[in-house]
């Protein structure tokens, strides 16, 4: 397909604990098309910000292996010159915490300037501030002349996280990956910066990547979800799919974990998923991963090599699994 | 009598300068706020950061000095300085936002557990033991969790940690300022759940801080949504959702993102109306300091911060 912007191939990130290398991102395959927005759901040790991270080639220490092909090169071969050019330019990323993304001795004009320079080397002061301004005026910042002289402690949560995402689409990048972009902000704020990242998608053209627990936030932003648990992908679907006919058990459980904000009826309880994600290193590699937190579904359901079914076109679910789950509340009721 | 009553609660932080760095202004984190709680109830305080809900909430417990006003615990000003020595601030207890910086990682569970015991009982070690234990099993975690630290626990368990601490004296009174902000969507549910149910079973009242407005509507029965130091509106949860009447509230409302991805374009444009009332009637609705307007009765249970008329 031509307009396939990114694709990640059999993607396998490790990390080394004493002597072993254990995978956070285990045989990962997806793509992000232009003026996509790819949602990736998962809880905190579930590897979603482990797979950002090596698409941007941003681990120090990981090894990793298989293929991410941005615009058919790839991103794992590149020298680091050719990283240099196209990080930052054609791919970029907003971080998750702003305050230590940041560089608290620089400002924000500085900041901003530095991300146009490193890829244009020409541009004249004049130049350079015109367009940092500009972008001040992009992300909505409000008296751009006065804050670009500003430091990042003098700034507002909200503040920050805009000239993050200021410094990211300072070179109108092709794919742009947002990390937990909005967690830490207020919902007024939230709903700004997620309508900011939608105009780009729509001006640019861009494929974007967001990586989020809030699945509020998925609802109203993406357009395909791929939910991760324990580094593998579980399952991926466009968001109508996900939303109204989620098939794994960890996506339902997820959904059902949510206080339902729009709906009037006051349910007491919250669905509560057993047990917590595994550690790394004590990641159950074969079976189902999935297998300990759903105890009271009969082991003989699962698969014994979990692959991922393509059940409808584009919606795919790993394990079988799905065909027989149900909430334990359920079975009472079945009954 | 009302079970914890604030009266006019002023907290102002001095800003200082000039020669003698004498206090030159202040700001006004809370600024004449008052409401009632009843007991059993959870109270939700709604706000953006900055707006002094966390403040208003520290201000009761103690923790940050109340410039004027009162805060009235069953009766009782807790800023009376005779006051002071009576014990009815152990019926006041806190849970923090954060459980990765607020348990002391060098402690063991049983001293941090033990802590607030400690102050405020005569027990022996055997019989602290017995309580500990007792408060852990109540919050779900197992006996052999006593000697551990807190780094060997997850996010949930370590909140369920803070929550024991905040229970251990069994108190009336629980101020849980964003107790599950820094957690995992299923962790919170876990920890949500489990506050319900100590609620009842410890017949507790709730004063819960939260900017969540889709958590702030599972847990509360009324809330108060605060702007710049100042309510703006209060009433009960269905009040606050089905009749916003404050342009502020409206905005916070319209701002929780839809679970339903269907209804993307009609959120969309609903937003967008709101923004531009907001816009347009900005002035209306605040006066020009950009501060809320005192609060005025709008049905029984519902108060709205609207200029006087006429």
């Amino acid at each position: 397909m031509k307009n396939k912007l990114l694709e990640i191939k059999n993607l396998n990130t490790s990390f080394r604990i004493r002597d072993d290398y254990y995978a956070a991102v285990d045989n990962v395959s997806l793509s992000v098309k232009k003026n996509e927005v790819l949602a990736i759901v998962g809880e905190s040790g579930s590897g979603k910000s482990a797979l950002a991270f090596s698409i941007m080639r941003l681990h120090n220490r990981a090894k990793t292996e298989g293929e991410i092909l941005f615009k058919d090169e790839n991103v794992i071969d590149m020298t680091a010159t050719r990283l240099n050019d196209v990080r930052g330019k054609d791919m970029a990323m907003i971080f998750q915490d702003p305050l230590t993304a940041l560089n608290p001795l620089m400002t924000v004009g500085e900041q901003i300037g530095e991300a146009l320079f490193l890829h244009d080397r020409k541009l004249s002061k004049k130049v350079l501030n015109d367009r940092v301004i500009d972008l001040l005026n992009q992300v909505g910042i409000p008296r751009p002349n006065y804050v670009v002289d500003q430091y990042p402690h003098e700034l507002s949560g909200g503040m920050r996280q805009r000239v993050m995402i200021a410094i990211a689409i300072a070179n109108d990048p092709e794919l742009l990956i947002a990390d937990e972009p909005t967690t830490a902000l207020d919902v007024t704020i939230q709903a700004q910066i997620l309508d900011l990242i939608r105009e780009l998608k729509e001006k640019m053209d861009a494929g974007i990547i967001l990586i989020t627990h809030d699945l509020g936030v998925v609802a109203e932003m993406a357009d395909r979800v791929a939910v991760m648990y324990a580094g593998e992908i579980v399952e991926i679907a466009d968001v109508q799919t996900l939303f109204e006919q989620p098939k794994h058990p960890y996506t339902r459980s997820l959904l059902n974990s949510v206080p339902n904000s729009t709906d009037s009826s006051k349910q007491e309880k919250l669905h509560v998923i057993q047990g917590i994600v595994p550690s790394l290193a004590n990641l159950p590699r074969t079976g189902c991963r999935f297998k300990d937190r759903i105890p009271w579904i009969d082991d003989s359901v699962h698969e014994d090599n979990p692959e991922l079914h393509e059940i409808e076109p584009g919606h795919f679910v790993r394990c079988t699994c799905y065909q027989d789950f149900h909430f334990p509340e359920e079975e009472v009721e079945q009954k | 009598m009302t079970f914890l009553e604030v009266k006019d609660l002023n907290v102002h932080f001095p800003i200082r300068g000039g020669i003698l760095n004498r206090k030159i202004d202040a700001v006004r984190a809370v600024d004449g706020v008052s409401f009632q709680i009843e007991a059993g109830k959870t109270y939700g305080l709604v706000g953006e950061s900055g707006s002094g809900k966390t403040t208003t909430g520290r201000a009761i417990i103690g923790l940050n000095n109340i410039t004027s006003g009162q805060v009235l615990f069953q009766g009782n000003d807790l800023n009376d300085k005779a006051n002071k020595k009576l014990d009815f601030r152990k019926d006041i207890q806190m849970i923090f936002q954060d459980p990765y910086s607020s348990l002391n990682p060098k402690k063991r569970v049983l001293d941090i557990v033990a802590e607030p015991l400690r102050n405020y009982e005569k027990m022996t070690k055997r019989e602290e033991l017995l309580e500990v234990a007792g408060l852990l099993e109540k919050v779900g975690l197992s006996e052999e969790s006593i000697y551990k630290y807190p780094h060997q626990f997850s996010g949930g368990q370590r909140q369920r940690i803070g929550i024991a601490r905040a229970i251990a004296l069994k108190p009336k009174l629980i101020i849980a300022d964003e107790p599950v902000s820094a957690l995992d969507v299923s962790v919170q549910a876990q920890v949500l759940n489990f506050m319900k149910d100590i609620q009842k079973e410890l017949n507790l009242t709730y004063l819960f801080i939260s900017h969540d407005l889709g958590i702030v509507k599972h847990m509360s029965d009324r809330i108060g949504i605060m702007y710049k130091g100042r309510y703006v509106e209060e009433g009960n949860t269905e009040d606050i959702f089905s009749n916003p009447q404050h342009i502020y509230t409206k905005r916070l409302v319209a701002a929780i993102p839809d679970i339903n991805p269907n209804n993307r374009a009609k959120q969309k444009e609903f937003r967008e109306a709101v923004q531009k009332e907001y816009d347009q009637d900005y002035d209306q609705y605040f006066d020009e300091k950009g501060l809320a307007y005192p609060l005025r009765q709008h049905t029984d249970t519902h108060l709205v911060a609207l200029p006087g008329r006429g």
